[in-house]
């Protein structure tokens, strides 16, 4: 029988492993965003698990919307990508730092 | 062990190697590939929960249009690769420290008494997956809905401004002034004296 415990712990571990790649990736922004996308597919794993645990569907409408907002999120970030490898001709996270924050 | 049981641990194995895979592929393409393959068993895990609509939305959303445009966008750059593998190997003992305390802790907090419970006796319902969640969707949750789609909107015309770009040098038609020219842009009409005896001398 699975558990709520199963699903939980396969997006924590899966949501590490996204923050692993943040810290090992710091030169390659393209990976960076791939992290992040790993990171709400962990969150979309625990938010489902509830909806399915729990008898709740609202738990599905919010992997819906954290889906629409991943999506939008991916287009922009990649846009961005885009401008700055043309202006720069790097994607160094490191090189990035015009605006001295 | 249930049929349900081998199926989750087959699937989350594999969605686990393709993640570590993808952290640390030398190549942004392989790194790309596998997080579909990431995507694809995470869509199976998700069919085990009776999450059906959402399991097809994300192949159809994820694998067939961010990751492809994931790809479109590795293959587009001309990236060195030797130069942003440099401090790989430095952070990846700090990498690997984090995120196993990161796993302890969470798996810690997660494997308790309290959250190791089968699921909720929940009443039967002949609806489908799909139409619990319309239904859910069109009606509480439509304020959230309409953002959603506006959110989409700021995110198709801030991709193309941002990405736009003019060039000054290049040529290229404008149609409005193609329709809009008139007779006396194109032609000029000159009278010329006709020059008599030449002409009749070429013609014999």
């Amino acid at each position: 029988m699975i558990t709520l415990s199963h699903f939980l712990v396969l997006g924590a571990i899966l949501f590490s492993l996204a923050v692993a790649g943040i810290f090992m990736n710091r030169k390659n922004l393209i990976v960076l965003l791939m992290s992040i996308e790993l990171m709400l597919l962990a969150v979309n794993i625990n938010f489902i698990a509830f909806s399915y645990y729990l008898g709740d569907i609202a738990g599905q409408v919010f992997v819906f919307f954290i889906l629409t907002v991943a999506a939008a999120e991916a287009a922009i970030g990649l846009a961005i990508l885009v401008v700055v490898f043309r202006n720069r001709g790097t994607i160094n996270v490191q090189d990035l730092n015009e605006m001295k924050g | 062990m249930s049929i349900q049981l081998s199926v989750f641990y087959l699937f989350a194995a594999v969605m686990v190697l393709a993640a570590i895979r993808m952290i640390t592929a030398k190549n942004p393409v392989h790194s790309a590939l596998s997080l579909v393959l990431v995507f694809f068993t995470s869509s199976v895990i998700w069919l085990l929960m009776e999450a059906e609509f959402l399991a097809i939305v994300l192949v159809l959303v994820y694998v067939g249009a961010v990751m492809v445009l994931f790809l479109f966008v590795v293959m587009m750059l001309d990236i060195n690769i030797s130069q942003i593998r440099e401090g790989f190997v430095r952070f990846l003992p700090t990498a690997t420290i984090v995120s196993a305390i990161m796993i302890v802790e969470l798996v810690l907090v997660v494997v308790s008494k309290e959250l190791d419970y089968a699921r909720a006796a929940v009443p039967a319902t002949d609806i489908s997956n799909t139409q619990a969640l319309g239904e859910v969707l069109y009606t509480d949750y439509l304020l959230p809905f309409e953002v959603a789609a506006v959110i989409l909107l700021v995110a198709i015309i801030a991709a193309i401004v941002l990405t736009l770009r003019q060039r000054p040098q290049t040529r290229y038609q404008n149609p409005g002034e193609q329709v809009k020219v008139k007779r006396a842009d194109r032609i000029r009409l000159v009278s010329l004296k006709s020059e008599g005896k030449r002409s009749e001398a070429k013609r014999s």
